[in-house]
């Protein structure tokens, strides 16, 4: 196994290019260093992707977010404003882990390691944020959405890797929240997701909605029936047990070790009313200040 | 001798242990942290399946590749008759042991080791494992105690004939022994009663999840005489069972005692270092072997899942008429599950007229269960103090008041056999009754659980000597390996004997040619047996140095006492003597003195605990978070009050553990689905509260200072709390363990659905 750490993007790119055998991207190394130690994964290539500014800065403009791909959670939960704008997907990433793991784990690394319960996805896929990949064929733009493709599969082509990540500039009174279910406080992984970006009106009206849950599908999903149950209201009661339906319905889970089809079901629809509570609570505040 | 208790200058504070700074700057060597010049690598084949028949095993690829020095199977191993080796608190059958060590026959367990390799390099030996061809037969297998028990279970030992009846069966089956004990006449008992219970309760394999994994350095000489570094609850235990699995003479063997990362009664045997020496010999070098997390939870011995079933009668007034209990315990791969024990102690923090306990041991294809903290005893009390709970519900008292009433005391006749001393089973009760936290108010969705516990704790055989230097400080020698901060109980019972400073006492746990046999360290028995070989050792000091002072004065010894760390004339007007005054002259008085003492301890006194926990159940998700928990013990006189609150802390959160997310998840081929601490739920830091703790200290009279082993009583009464708080908090009794959300909602679901 050769290790090289890339001194630029496009070098890294030809680097993944170049090798005829199986190539690794290294960000935080937390889900590649398990694999090959538990020899799931046999690399000819790993190249370390965590020396280059573009995937280790978070930058604003416009109220647009560039992320690099390669930052640490920690340095998220650091940031000035990233957390006041887009507190779900901070904390989507943010709880990923525990202090130690926090100070390597990255987005790209949670969104092409493609696991169905990937805590930092279903907020990001809620925030409709894209990423900047580079390649063979140079820079092109795709959707969070359209990266993993079932457990442990990427869209990615040979010798492309994800630069940075997204976020839109968001209207005034949006908010969004992550929710996630575990048996532990830390150290586990999600039986399930859910995700809620909200933005309302200056009464508090919802005006537009999206719900994403993880670990109850080979990917995460977008649950638009959920969404539609909650615009046009300001959250009642029977607006959020709608929402929890159809996120309930749409939950097409397995059962495993952590959890049966049922809890899955059913803990989806709650996860789902909550963190459109928190979501909306959040979302008003900000429209207070 | 016994010392006044109220009048102690060191036992009773809180000293650094003398172990503490290499702990935490990570300067201490464990198991793995030794290296030889030319060690080879071994690494063990392990069975993929539950149950197979070996039909062959062809090595000779790997014995071909370059760099493998060493390969061995379970042929190569000799045969062993059936016999028990005493290892302190349980016994081990070496036929079983060696069986388990390299199978031969049959694999009978996922991970059950069937070969093993040594060559130069890690990645060598992963290859030459790669290399070996094994033939199997797979046989159907049984995980479950129940359906182990079933006539036409599949069945692992031909040769087992369940003894125990009153008739020996003529056909094999999985189950190794039935036993019975009892106390006046059950079937009268329960004529008295004015409320009966009957439940059934379940609990999973759980493991003791020790932070370090097993690890081994041998080396075997030209000589015959081998050298084993290992860590280990009882280096004369991983030496004597070495000795006898390979054939050689104990004092053939030196094993040295490396730091150790835990036990909690995992490592009492043997399973990698029997594998070391005989590959070493075989090789010519000395062999290196450490296990993997997933290794140390598909082949190490986790406690054993269980069934069980509990009767009981009471009056309207609350008193215990009558008891019946059956403990169902799979024992692993092999006979021998700590059920005797659950018998002995599950109904024991009561005094009962009437009261007989069954219990099963069975074997299953699971890996052979261990020893861990109070074997038995939990899944027993969990089973009992899950009916207390109810019947206290029933009875409509305080379930303190209710096992107030009925709980054990002095002159109170054990299920077991004896009749107790001076024991603190009511005290226990009462400090939890008048604890601030029992008065506490809880608020929706929270429920408060309390339930008690109680173990043996165990004497036993331990040597000391303590050495007297020239300059007047001092060395213990012991023998006990040290997990729980018994180095320091044993510098401090030492430095209060001789009336000098703690810090001028060294304790070394020295290795088995440098000190004779001493048990394991288990049973809760160091501070209690080793304790008191330290005492005795140290007495046996102060008389040499009384004598040698005695004649320094020209006076008789009766006529010289020991105080404050000088000898001092009762007569005549000669200057008293301080230890190193007598020391530094040792050289002409004598020779340098050496105390000793070597005992078989008796009588260490039983601990009583009760626990009280505050859970919060969340209704949508089943989310069970300990809110508060409070810990009460009888624990003797605490030596060292922070390491007995540390024992008491450690057991309440293996029991939350135990009782909330962990268990041995095996898939429908028998496969162990979760061998890492990912999918084996051990609490972490941030689930729970600080644990809180109460020391009722009602001294043993067995130990000079009163110890009682304190160790593993605290993960008695876990389960139990737990899951009365959760019934507390939603009315929902949960009989079978752990208490998964996921387990929690269908119930509250099924409940809910049931009051519609
Ligand atoms: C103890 C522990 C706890 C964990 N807890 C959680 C948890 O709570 N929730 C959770 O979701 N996950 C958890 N994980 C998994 C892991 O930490 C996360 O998935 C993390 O976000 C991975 O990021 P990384 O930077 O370490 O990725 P790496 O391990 O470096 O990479 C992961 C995979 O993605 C590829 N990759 C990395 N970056 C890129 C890129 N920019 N472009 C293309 N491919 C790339 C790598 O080649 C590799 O295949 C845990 C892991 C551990 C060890």
């Amino acid at each position: 196994m050769r290790y090289e750490v890339a001194d630029s993007v496009a070098g890294a790119a030809s680097l993944l290019a170049g090798e005829a055998g199986q190539s690794y991207v290294l960000a935080g190394g937390t889900d590649l260093l398990v694999q090959l130690r538990a020899g799931m994964i046999s690399p000819d290539l790993v190249v370390d992707i965590k020396g280059l500014d573009e995937t280790r800065t978070i930058s604003e403009s416009g109220g647009a977010y560039t992320i690099g791909a390669a930052v640490a959670g920690a340095e998220l939960g650091e940031h000035d404003t990233l957390g006041t704008v887009w507190p779900g997907v901070t904390e989507g990433a943010e709880l990923i882990g525990s202090t130690q793991i926090q100070g390597r784990a990255s987005m790209g690394g949670n969104l092409c390691n493609a696991s169905p319960a990937a805590d930092a996805v279903p907020a990001l896929i809620a925030a409709d944020a894209t990423c900047t990949i580079i390649g063979p064929d140079g820079t092109r733009e795709a959707a969070v959405a359209d990266i993993p493709t079932g457990p442990g599969s990427n869209s990615l082509g040979k010798g492309e890797f994800v630069v940075s990540i997204n976020l839109p500039s968001r209207p005034a009174n949006s908010s969004d929240a992550y929710l996630r279910m575990i048996p532990r406080t830390e150290m586990d992984i999600a039986i399930v997701g859910a995700a809620v970006n909200l933005t309302l009106d200056d009464d508090g009206t919802c005006t537009a909605a999206k719900i994403v849950l993880g670990a109850v599908a080979p990917t995460a999903i977008d649950v638009p029936a959920a969404a539609d149950a909650l615009i046009g209201t300001k959250l009642d009661d029977d607006a959020l047990a709608a929402a929890a339906a159809a996120a309930s319905a749409a939950a097409n889970p397995i059962s495993d070790k952590r959890g049966t089809v049922e809890y899955r079901i059913k803990v989806a629809g709650v996860l789902t009313k909550r963190a459109a509570k928190i979501a909306y609570d959040r979302a008003r505040k900000g429209s207070a200040s | 001798m016994t010392y006044d208790l109220d009048n102690l200058k060191i036992v009773g504070t809180r000293p650094i242990r003398p172990d503490g700074v290499d702990k935490v700057t990570g300067r201490a060597n464990f198991g793995a942290d030794f290296k030889m010049p030319g060690q080879l690598i071994g690494k063990v084949l392990r069975s993929p399946h539950a149950h197979a028949r070996i039909i062959s095993i062809d090595t000779s690829k790997a014995k071909a590749l370059t760099g493998v020095k060493a390969v061995i199977v379970g042929e190569d191993m000799i045969d062993i008759a059936h016999e028990l080796s005493q290892t302190g608190e349980t016994a081990i059958d070496v036929h079983d042991l060696s069986l388990n060590v390299l199978a031969r026959g049959k694999v009978l367990y996922d991970g059950h080791a069937l070969a093993a390799v040594a060559a130069t390099t890690a990645k060598i030996a992963d290859e030459a494992l790669a290399l070996i061809d094994v033939q199997y037969e797979v046989l159907p297998h049984v995980i479950d105690v129940d359906e182990a028990m079933k006539p036409d279970a599949p069945v692992l030992h031909d040769d087992m004939f369940t003894k125990g009846l009153d008739e020996t069966p003529t056909t094999p089956s999985n189950i190794a022994s039935r036993m019975e004990m009892g106390l006046g006449d059950v079937e009268e008992g329960f004529k008295h009663a004015d409320i009966i219970i009957e439940r059934s309760y379940k609990t999973k394999a759980v493991h003791q999840g020790y932070i370090e994994p097993h690890a081994v350095v041998a080396n075997f000489a030209e000589d015959g005489t081998a050298f084993v570094w290992c860590s280990s609850q009882g280096h004369f235990t991983v030496r004597d069972l070495c000795a006898k699995l390979l054939g050689m003479d104990s004092s053939a063997i030196r094993v040295i005692p490396a730091e150790i990362g835990g036990g909690f009664g995992g490592k009492t045997t043997v399973y990698i270092e029997p594998l070391a020496i005989a590959m070493s010999k075989l090789a010519g070098r000395p062999v290196k072997m450490t296990m993997t997390r997933a290794e140390v939870f598909r082949a190490t011995g986790p406690t054993p899942a269980t069934s069980m079933d509990v009767k009981i009668g009471v009056t309207n007034d609350g008193k215990i008429v009558a008891a019946d209990c059956e403990f169902r315990f799979h024992a692993g791969a092999f006979a021998g599950s700590p059920v005797g024990a659950a018998c002995m102690a599950g109904l024991t923090p009561y005094a009962l007229e009437n009261a007989r306990v069954v219990g099963y041991d069975v074997v299953s294809n699971t890996c052979k269960s261990g020893a861990y903290r109070a074997p038995g005893a939990p899944n027993g009390a969990f089973a009992v103090e899950s009916a207390m709970d109810e019947l206290a519900q029933m009875l409509k008292m305080d379930p303190i008041e209710f096992r107030h009433i009925n709980a054990a005391e002095e002159g109170t006749k054990a299920i077991y056999g004896p009749t107790f001393k001076q024991i603190g089973c009511k005290d226990v009760l009462v400090a939890t009754r008048e604890h601030p936290h029992y008065k506490s108010n809880l608020g929706p969705n929270q429920g408060r659980g309390i339930a008690s516990g109680f173990w043996f704790n165990v004497g036993g055989q331990s040597n000391a000597a303590v050495n007297v230097h020239e300059d007047g400080t001092v060395t213990v020698v012991e023998g006990s390996p040290d997990i729980g901060g018994t180095r320091a109980a044993m510098a401090m019972m030492a430095a209060e004997v001789l009336g000098i400073e703690y810090e001028r006492v060294q304790v070394v746990v020295a290795d088995t040619a440098s000190i004779a046999h001493n048990d394991g360290t288990g049973g809760s028995r160091v501070t209690f047996a080793t304790g008191i070989a330290v005492t005795n050792a140290a007495e046996d000091v102060v008389l040499q140095l009384r004598t040698r002072a005695a004649a320094d004065m020209g006076i008789d010894v009766e006529d010289v006492v020991w105080q404050d760390g000088s000898a001092q004339a009762t007569k005549g007007d000669a200057k008293s003597m301080s230890l190193a005054d007598i020391a530094a002259k040792a050289a002409r008085t004598g020779g340098i003195i050496v105390g000793r003492s070597s005992i078989n301890a008796r009588g260490a006194g039983p601990s009583f605990a009760t626990h009280i926990c505050d859970v919060e159940v969340d209704p949508e998700t089943g989310y069970i978070e300990i809110l508060r928990y409070t810990t009460v013990q009888d624990v003797g006189k605490a030596i060292h009050p922070s390491y007995v609150e540390g024992q008491m802390q450690g057991g309440a959160v293996q029991g939350i553990g135990w009782a909330l997310n962990e268990e041995y998840f095996y898939n429908e081929d028998g496969l162990l689905e979760n061998p890492g601490f990912l999918d084996y739920r051990m609490p972490v830091a941030s689930d729970l509260p600080m644990i809180d703790t109460v020391l009722v200290e009602v001294a043993n009279p067995n130990h000079p200072f009163g110890v009682r082993g304190v160790g593993e009583a605290p993960l008695v009464p876990p389960l139990a709390a737990v899951v009365n708080a959760i019934y507390d908090a939603t009315g929902v009794r949960m009989t079978e363990l752990p208490v998964t959300p996921i387990k929690m909602l269908a119930a509250l679901d099924a409940y809910k659905e049931a009051a519609e």
